[in-house]
């Protein structure tokens, strides 16, 4: 994942694979892999590629959870909200996220060094509560160590 | 194909093994209420009320009726206790989250979902689900969309893909987030939407209309000093009838004139006259293209979705389009300025309003080359409306002629109202143009028909012309592509957006195919009564080119009468 601005990827090498209609999915998650997010642009670029409407793509970024339409911060943080982890109150969690960096699900802190988002079941149930941060999974969370883990990130 | 021998509601008959069994019980004049299901579309079974009972082998079963077709031996039970009991929970959990505020809504009285549930006697849902509370997107001067009176059945969608390619909406999101909008959250003024308003003729709901300028023109009627004229279109008089249930193909031209005079018109207007004067124009430039074989294929422009769509998608092969405004847009600017000066008034004391099929119509007069010439655009369906709220008895009313002097027209302006028919008119003087005489023929029958592509090789004094009709986007696209590649086998090209031509355009009265086919007859009837079937012969038509145009295709004729297109961005 890369998140800096000077090394943004050219979305013409990022597309060049991809030729029909049926990449629709895995070439989102490539825009998304290197970009973040799926902007507009990116996704008008590969509207022209695989030669679909715009709409019909903006259709599919938006059916799947797992496609962000706006950019995520430089931690993306995804609070598992799945059985398992529901049952060890990661809700209380989630709520605790939101008021720690002063934002809503979804959404990205003013500085952009946090996103936070819920996600369903991320297959860590022996770990519950869970949330990943980038690829990385951190388990058996309480507030003490989701404080620990945030303000280790600067 | 084969026949095979079912029993439909205890009665025996046969049938084709391909037919679906919706339509078959429909050829034995019994209807399964639908609302997801079109004859030109896809058939998706996704609204679950056209379901039947059919047993075979001995075992009973429910099935959707809109996409199983009949198998020997097979009965088929359409209307049962069991079926009613299913439809109403099918209707009631329609209703869970639709927008119950029927008589605020711009389809009252004309909606499917209500219809149903009053036949089937649902009294209330039993399941009080979450309402959507969206917002209404108004920011189209042609259509307007209120998702929260959208049940999802995707028509709208599949009309603007499949058959018109333009893909201006897809469904977002999904679950109960479901919602049909333009990419990216855009609105649909900003969308690929050519304004055809297909859409809104395949919704069987209030989520997709037209956006009523009624108000508009009560305030306009109601301005002191002013002239108010009204021009109507030539396809109205076959449909106007129909908001009144009267039977789809019935005339009403003397009785939509009598309506427009009471509503307080001073002069009403005939379209027909502005068609006739296109075809001048048209057949002009058409001649002068054939001899100098530069910019062939001419394609017409009377249709301002086609227009629209030609200037999104195909901006480079514009050069083909005819530079003609359409039958309204000439009309409307004689009116402000041929009439306007007979009057000795300004153009701005005269308000005029466009009686169209069409709701695209009302974005052409936003367009800013017609600024200052149309005022309002009613579509046939806001017409009826407006006759209703002023309390004309429309169907007991007499008579009335079009005024003088913009209200002569010829059977070749009456045809411009379906598909084929302005290009037949246009061959009509073509013609005589080309041979420098009066030819006696007239009907060009190769290009009548449904079909939505029409092709054609038709000899004019002594000259080859390939032609082509086609009415549907979709086709449209194909021509293009064609045009593209330069592989265009053709002279001259007749482009309608929607299916049937303006008979069947986005402001008309909700309709069938057999209705549609009515319609035609109508014009042509209209046609073959008329003494004078040339748009060249018109003699008011003549008047004002002697009199203020001068010959035709003359330097201020092409001022007045022709336009120009522009590269169109979209999202």
């Amino acid at each position: 994942m890369n998140n800096h601005e000077s090394l943004k990827p050219d979305i013409h090498k990022v597309l060049k694979k991809y030729d029909s209609k049926k990449d629709i999915i895995p070439a989102l998650q490539d825009i998304q892999e290197n970009f973040g997010f799926v902007s507009e642009e990116n996704a008008e670029s590969l509207a022209k590629k695989i030669n679909s409407p715009l709409v019909d793509i903006s259709g599919v970024v938006t059916f799947y959870n797992m496609f962000r339409l706006k950019p995520v911060g430089k931690y993306h943080i995804a609070i598992c909200r799945g059985t398992a982890c529901h049952v060890q109150n990661s809700e209380e969690l989630l709520k605790y996220v939101e008021k720690k960096l002063k934002i809503k699900t979804g959404e990205i802190t003013q500085d952009g060094r946090f996103s936070l988002e819920a996600v369903n079941c991320i297959g860590a149930c022996a770990k519950a509560p869970a949330m990943m941060i980038h690829d990385k999974v951190y388990g058996q969370l309480t507030e003490k160590k989701i404080d620990a883990i945030l303000d280790s990130m600067k | 194909m084969t026949k095979v021998k079912i029993e439909l509601n205890g009665q025996e008959i046969m049938c084709e093994s391909d037919e679906y069994l919706m339509d078959i019980a429909r050829k034995h004049h019994i209807y399964i209420p639908h609302l997801c299901q079109h004859d030109r579309l896809e058939r998706t079974a996704n609204c679950r009320l056209c379901i039947i009972e059919i047993e075979l082998n001995g075992k009973r079963k429910i099935m959707t009726s809109c996409n199983a077709k009949p198998v020997e031996g097979m009965k088929v039970f359409t209307h049962t206790p069991k079926l009613f009991e299913y439809r109403r929970i099918n209707l009631e959990l329609l209703l869970a989250n639709h927008d119950l505020n029927c008589p605020t809504c711009p389809a009252n009285l004309n909606c499917k979902l209500q219809k149903y549930s009053g036949d089937l006697l649902v009294k209330e849902s039993r399941f009080n689900g979450a309402r959507k509370m969206l917002p209404v997107d108004e920011s189209s001067p042609s259509i307007r969309r209120d998702n929260n009176r959208c049940i999802l059945c995707g028509k709208c969608i599949k009309m603007c893909s499949d058959i018109q390619t333009v893909h201006a909406i897809q469904q977002h999101h999904r679950g109960f987030d479901t919602v049909v909008e333009h990419s990216f959250n855009h609105t649909m003024a900003e969308s690929s939407c050519v304004n055809c308003g297909q859409c809104v003729i395949a919704c069987p709901t209030g989520a997709l209309t037209e956006r009523s300028d009624i108000q508009h023109v009560i305030d306009a009627l109601n301005t002191e000093g002013k002239i108010l004229i009204a021009q109507t279109a030539p396809s109205i008089r076959a449909t106007l009838g129909e908001c009144f249930d009267m039977p789809p193909g019935r005339n009403v031209t003397g009785k939509m004139v009598s309506a427009l005079r009471k509503i307080g018109f001073h002069r009403v207007f005939d379209t027909d006259l502005g068609a006739d004067i296109t075809i001048i124009e048209e057949a002009t430039e058409f001649v002068k293209r054939l001899k100098s074989k530069k910019n062939l294929p001419m394609i017409t422009t009377c249709c301002p979705a086609w227009i629209k769509f030609g200037e999104q998608f195909y901006f480079d092969e514009l050069n083909h389009m005819s530079t003609c405004r359409s039958p309204q847009a000439i009309l409307a600017s004689l009116i402000k300025t041929y009439y306007a000066k007979k009057l000795k008034i300004e153009s701005k004391d005269i308000i005029l309003v466009d009686i169209m099929p069409c709701t695209a119509k009302k974005f052409e007069i936003l367009r800013p080359e017609f600024s200052g010439e149309a005022d309002y655009v009613l579509t046939t369906v806001e017409l009826s409306k407006l006759i209703n709220q002023m309390g004309i008895d429309f169907v007991n009313l007499e008579d009335e002629d079009f005024d003088n002097p913009l209200g002569e027209s010829t059977g070749a302006g009456a045809i411009f109202g379906h598909t084929g028919g302005v290009m037949e008119a246009a061959l009509r003087t073509v013609a005589d143009f080309l041979g420098h005489k009066d030819f006696k023929n007239v009907e060009y029958t190769k290009i009548r028909g449904m079909e939505t592509c029409k092709e054609a090789t038709v000899e004019i004094a002594g000259n080859e012309v390939n032609i082509c009709v086609v009415h549907t986007l979709g086709e449209a696209r194909k021509l293009m592509e064609q045009i593209k590649k330069g592989e265009s086998k053709y002279q001259f090209i007749e482009i309608m957006a929607c299916f049937g031509g303006c008979i069947g355009g986005g402001g008309q009265p909700k309709f069938n195919e057999e209705a549609l086919k009515k319609r035609v007859e109508a014009l042509i009837k209209e046609d073959e009564g008329k003494e004078i079937r040339k748009s060249h012969k018109n003699p008011t038509a003549l008047k004002i080119y002697e009199e203020y145009l001068g010959e035709f295709g003359s330097e201020k004729a092409h001022e007045l009468l022709h336009t120009k297109y522009y590269l169109r961005e979209y999202k």
